[in-house]
Order: C-alpha cells, then sequence, then structure tokens
C-alpha cells in the first residue's frame, strides 16, 4: 500500500516484503531523502525481514541513490535480514557496475528469482 | 542539406540547489531532446549534470546559502559542454579515494566524481579544482 505522496509502495507476498518505487526518475538527489526515510522505516518492526526492492519504474539513479541504499543494506542486515534488488534497467544497472556495488547487493533480473535466491 | 540546428548556449547563477537543479535539468533536456541526442546520452548527461551540481553546492560551497554556483552550457549537434563553477576553495580530485576499492567500497563519497568521468567523453577540473568542464561528444553514426 502507498500511502499519500509517498514514494515507494511495499506489501507483504507470503513472508517477503516487496517494496516498488512509485515514480519515475525518483532516485535522484531531490527525493532520496524522504525515499531513504520510507525504506528505512517500511523495515522498522520486521524481525529477520527477507526484502525484495524492485527497480522496474527507475529510469534514473544518482550518487546519492547509492549511499541510501547501502544505508537500508546495513538496516536490513542490523535486523537479521537479506536484501535483494531486481528488476533493473540495463541503464540503471551499469551505474552499480560502474561503482562495483553489484559486488556489494544480490542483484537479479526478476522479482521471481529475487525471492528464489533467499536462504 | 538542413542547417544545423543554432547551439543553445546558456550561462546562469544557481542560488539555490533544487531550484537551480530542476532548472537546468529541464533545459539541457529540452535543448538536447532538439539536437537529436539520443537516450543514452540524455541519460548520461543527466546524471553527470546532477553530480556535478550537486557537489558544487555540497562540497564546494559546504551548502553555504550564501555561496552560488555559477553554469555554462554549449550544446550543439555535435557535442555538449558544460562547466560548473563553486565558490569554494577548489579539491585535487586526484586526492579522492578510489571508492570501487574494496576498503573504500561503503565510503560514501567520491562515487559522484566517478560517475561524471564514467559517463562524459571530457572531464577536467580546472585550478584551483573548484571548476569543472565537461563534454558528451556525440558518437559518429556508422558509415555504410
Amino acid at each position: 500500500m502507498a500511502t499519500p505522496s509517498s514514494h515507494i509502495s511495499i506489501r507483504k507476498i507470503d513472508s517477503v516484503l516487496r517494496i516498488d518505487f512509485v515514480d519515475r526518475n525518483i532516485l535522484d538527489e531531490l527525493n532520496i531523502h524522504q525515499i531513504g526515510e520510507e525504506l528505512l522505516k517500511s523495515v522498522e518492526s520486521e524481525f529477520r525481514p527477507k526484502v525484495v526492492v524492485v527497480f522496474g519504474n527507475v529510469e534514473h539513479l544518482s550518487s546519492a541513490a547509492f549511499g541510501t541504499l547501502m544505508k537500508f543494506l546495513e538496516r536490513v542486515k542490523a535486523r537479521d535480514g537479506q536484501l535483494r534488488l531486481c528488476q533493473m534497467k540495463p541503464r540503471v544497472y551499469e551505474g552499480f557496475t560502474i561503482t562495483k556495488l553489484n559486488r556489494l547487493f544480490s542483484i537479479h533480473e526478476t522479482f521471481e528469482a529475487a525471492v528464489e535466491s533467499f536462504k | 542539406m538542413p542547417d544545423p540546428t543554432p547551439a543553445y548556449r546558456c550561462d546562469q547563477t544557481l542560488r539555490e540547489l533544487r531550484a537551480g537543479l530542476e532548472s537546468v535539468q529541464a533545459e539541457v533536456a529540452d535543448a538536447l531532446a532538439a539536437r537529436g541526442y539520443e537516450e543514452g546520452a540524455m541519460f548520461a548527461i543527466r546524471l553527470a549534470l546532477e553530480e556535478a551540481i550537486v557537489n558544487g553546492f555540497r562540497h564546494g560551497n559546504r551548502s553555504d546559502p550564501k555561496k552560488v554556483v555559477f553554469f555554462r552550457a554549449n550544446i550543439d549537434d555535435a557535442q555538449a559542454e558544460f562547466e560548473v563553477e563553486d565558490q569554494g576553495p577548489g579539491f585535487d580530485p586526484r586526492l579522492i579515494p578510489d571508492p570501487t576499492d574494496e576498503d573504500n567500497i561503503e565510503i560514501p563519497s567520491g562515487r559522484g566524481v566517478m560517475l561524471i568521468k564514467a559517463y562524459m567523453t571530457e572531464v577536467e577540473y580546472l585550478k584551483p579544482g573548484n571548476r569543472l568542464r565537461m563534454a558528451y561528444v556525440k558518437q559518429s553514426p556508422p558509415r555504410g
């Protein structure tokens, strides 16, 4: 469910928290702070969360977004959880490979593949 | 043969990050589209401009609201050139630790500069390091 003016939509599918970005081009400097807050809040009351963040709608990504995603990864791990990213457009994925953050994040082609990868 | 589209030129003083970035991105996107820059080029330029302008305000000017960022652009059918200049003391980009290094991968800074270098054809920090000049040169179409 997306709350009014939120940038992410969160659904629980079986035991997996699926997070979709609501808008296009939203992972830029101007929105990333609020997005970061929403992401961190999404796992606040989760125990050992299994989280999949879906990038299907994302067409632009800034370095600020990488920082936010890393903080989110830390928060998920702090709750003994696992984070997967999926459905990136090639240009968005390219940013992860240039910065070598594809080594830090577990990135999958589809939501199903991401879910399959949970231990 | 059609006449080339006249070059787009702009020389702006950005006084605030959000409004400045929105205004620049909108104008540059229009200028690029009007001169046939394809989607990949527009993505690259948008990303590099965002990183450069944010760095100017946040790092160069240290978020001092009294300081501005100067933005200049010259876009024609062959290339898009930009200059972003802040009012800070400058820096040496060679001293930024490599953010892809295993030891640095979780350090938040340095990726913006790296992305600019990855996506733009030419990148130059002019002394004392508070003025960035960068250019995106359009790919030549394949012959035959």
